[in-house]
């Protein structure tokens, strides 16, 4: 449409016509939203631990921690992207079943989803997933355990440095915490569309 | 009519419901405040920037939507305008029929509610889906949201599943935590089966032609995860200047709304899905809408145009916990819906004059603005201009005879001889319809009038 093209921006331009000046752009130092105190003199691998576990995540150091925890909540079929696979499946047992392709016509079938993360913030307990990481949009997405594999050297100070940071990928998703909702009189309840269980895996 | 309609409709508002709303919204913004100054050191001039920033956008919204349009084109977006509501639908249906697509899931989408796309969709067999777990069920009960974030704060939870079980989704259980499951399983598989993903956005950013979506379930990534067309409908006051102003107005937006540090999901999209990724949309449609936003960039409240709809005013609003969200009559509620719906009447300002008019002018709503949207100044700006428009303003005494007595010492020494009648008088029974509006839940004190004038006197001897 368009004539609603020009007919909008003519509207746009009437309409800003009569102002005599218009207000700037402010100058301003990005620094203003960080929070500094908390950052500063922090090693940002546990800085960024300690803040996921504030939003309901939780962070493992070795993938033996991991298959431990699934192991406990009985989480035992699931995907894992087949790049990370050669380096995780030693430490899977028998008792686990593992895809390498995710079908989504089973989507119900998987209880956990690993996959690779971009990035991380520390400030805010952030996970970084884009498409150029994630194998498939999906399987980080409908099974009711993320794990995020995470380089270390890979984790932002603060919210600011990660949005600068953005670049030309199609699709960047920022997870803070598992998939929450207090629609129903106002109760915290995780995992309502996306993963109820988010997971950093910190190599 | 004895009251104005906002008063009628609260009301008649159940006493649960007004405690639940006052109670959760109570809540939500003290945790606000508490998150926003224990975190940072000046957190006022964080809203006052913000607000700088999205003032600057729409005072140059005549460069800055070309511009975006075309970095939404070299992101391998098609860019579409609607002038009005219908205009928007219909362009939403051509994009379906052009894939013979019939099912569409959406999210984040306030503006499709206020242009009713569902139920313009229906006659011709296209299913829109919401998928919010509070605007789904608000959907299969044909209700109204009641709040920007919250929609279905007005229900609880045996409601809820009252209508859980009339749909066929299970037998009747009221654990939040069923229902939420239940919502979880019907909806992936609705997702699956749907053809297009409709979004609104929270931002775009003018330098790149990225839009911002955030959500706390993590219904749009389903969305823009399971389908293979995205139509992003876009109100035209969404831009932002720069990639770097999302920064900040992304830490105030998860704060402000849920006292969350960051919204779950906050998603940035770039275009169509990349080449290599398997999953997500191959075609990518923006609708820019206009719908009497440019009425409102004209008029002398455009201020309001810079709301990221965060829903903070409403929670710490005394009249919005009172007369909850229906009250407003309109997709947007409390003070900002004071002030946006009745711009948005166009020709039928006069439908919802009254809005402005049911508030203290308290301020509140100004102090929570991540914004800092000057929400007083303009609900004044509106009854001005309901006054000179004539509007009719029922339950307003007439100030005619006070402006007299004010006015006139006689007159004014007379009324304070003749004031103590008053005692005597029963006021429920006087033919005023006003005053037996207020005398209804009120009393009158005792006279003293002419107290001041007596101590005066005696002072200057
Ligand atoms: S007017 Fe301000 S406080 Fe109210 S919803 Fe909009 S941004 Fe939030």
């Amino acid at each position: 449409m368009s004539d609603d093209r020009e007919a909008i921006l003519s509207r746009v331009r009437g309409a800003l016509a009569p102002l005599h000046e218009r207000a700037p752009l402010p100058v301003y130092d990005s620094e203003i939203a960080v929070m500094r105190s908390l950052i500063a003199g922090r090693d940002l691998a546990e800085l960024f631990a300690e803040r996921l576990k504030r939003v309901g995540g939780l962070t493992f150091t070795s993938p033996a921690e991991l298959v431990a925890h699934l192991q406990a909540g009985q989480w035992r079929h699931g995907y894992c992207d087949p790049v990370l696979w050669p380096v995780l499946a030693p430490h899977f047992g028998p008792d686990f079943t593992v895809e390498l392709t995710f079908d989504e016509t089973r989507v119900d079938d998987y209880a956990f989803g690993i996959t690779r993360a971009a990035a991380a913030i520390a400030e805010s307990g952030t996970i970084i997933l884009d498409d150029a990481s994630t194998s498939r949009r999906l399987a980080a997405l409908a099974p009711w355990v993320h794990v995020a594999v995470l380089a270390r050297g890979t984790i932002f100070s603060d919210v600011t440095q990660a949005v600068a940071a953005l670049g030309a990928d199609r699709n960047v998703v920022w997870c803070t915490g598992p998939s929450k909702t207090a629609d129903v009189e106002g109760i915290l309840i995780e995992g309502v569309h996306g993963p109820g269980a988010q997971i950093a895996l910190l190599v | 009519m004895r009251f104005q309609p906002i008063d009628q409709f609260a009301a008649g508002l159940p006493a649960d419901k007004r405690a639940s709303v006052y109670q959760s919204t109570k809540t939500t913004h003290e945790k606000r405040t508490k998150l926003l100054f224990d975190q940072f050191t000046d957190p006022n001039r964080l809203r006052q920037l913000a607000g700088e920033i999205k003032q600057h956008a729409l005072e140059n919204l005549d460069t800055y939507l070309p511009k975006v349009e075309a970095k939404l084109k070299a992101n391998g977006a098609q860019v579409h305008w609607a002038s009005t509501g219908e205009a928007a639908c219909q362009k939403v249906l051509e994009i379906m029929q052009a894939r013979g697509a019939t099912k569409m899931v959406k999210s984040k989408t306030m503006v499709s509610e206020e242009i009713e796309l569902a139920k313009f969709l229906k006659p011709h067999g296209i299913e829109a889906l919401e998928t919010d777990l509070g605007e789904f069920i608000i959907q299969i009960d044909d209700d109204h949201p009641s709040h920007i974030v919250r929609p279905i704060i007005h229900k609880n939870r045996r409601e809820i599943a009252q209508s859980f079980e009339r749909e066929g989704l299970g037998a009747y259980n009221d654990d939040p935590e069923t229902i939420t499951r239940r919502a979880r399983h019907f909806l992936r598989h609705k997702y699956l089966a749907a053809d297009v993903g409709l979004t609104g956005a929270n931002f775009v950013s003018a330098e790149s032609g990225r839009i911002v979506l955030v959500t706390n379930e993590g219904n749009s990534r389903f969305c823009l995860a399971a389908t293979k067309v995205h139509i992003a409908l876009i109100g035209i006051e969404k831009i932002v200047p720069r990639d770097r102003d999302l920064g900040l107005l992304l830490n105030l937006l998860g704060r402000s709304g849920t006292a969350q540090d960051l919204t779950v999901y906050t998603e940035f999209i770039n275009g169509p899905k990349s080449t290599a990724q398997p999953d997500g949309p191959e075609e990518m449609h923006v609708i820019f809408l206009d719908n009497g936003r440019t009425d409102v960039l004209a008029s002398d409240c455009r201020e309001i145009l810079r709301c990221i709809r965060c829903g903070a005013c409403l929670n710490v609003c005394p009249v919005y916990r009172q007369a909850s969200g229906h009250a407003y009559r309109s997709v947007y509620p409390g003070p900002v819906g004071a002030v946006l719906s009745p711009l948005l009447m166009g020709g039928k300002f006069a439908q919802k004059a009254d809005l402005p008019k049911a508030s203290s002018l308290c301020g509140a709503c100004h102090e929570v603005c991540p914004v800092n949207i000057p929400i007083p100044d303009l609900l004044l700006r509106l009854r001005n201009r309901a006054k000179e428009e004539n509007v009719p303003s029922p339950g307003t005494p007439p100030m005619g005879a006070w402006a007299l007595m004010a006015s006139q010492p006689t007159a004014w020494k007379a009324a304070l001889l003749g004031g103590k009648l008053l005692d005597y008088v029963p006021t429920k029974l006087i033919p005023v319809p006003a005053l037996q509006a207020w005398s209804a839940q009120r009393a009158l004190p005792a006279w003293r009038g002419g107290e001041f004038r007596k101590w005066m006197k005696q002072r200057k001897r």
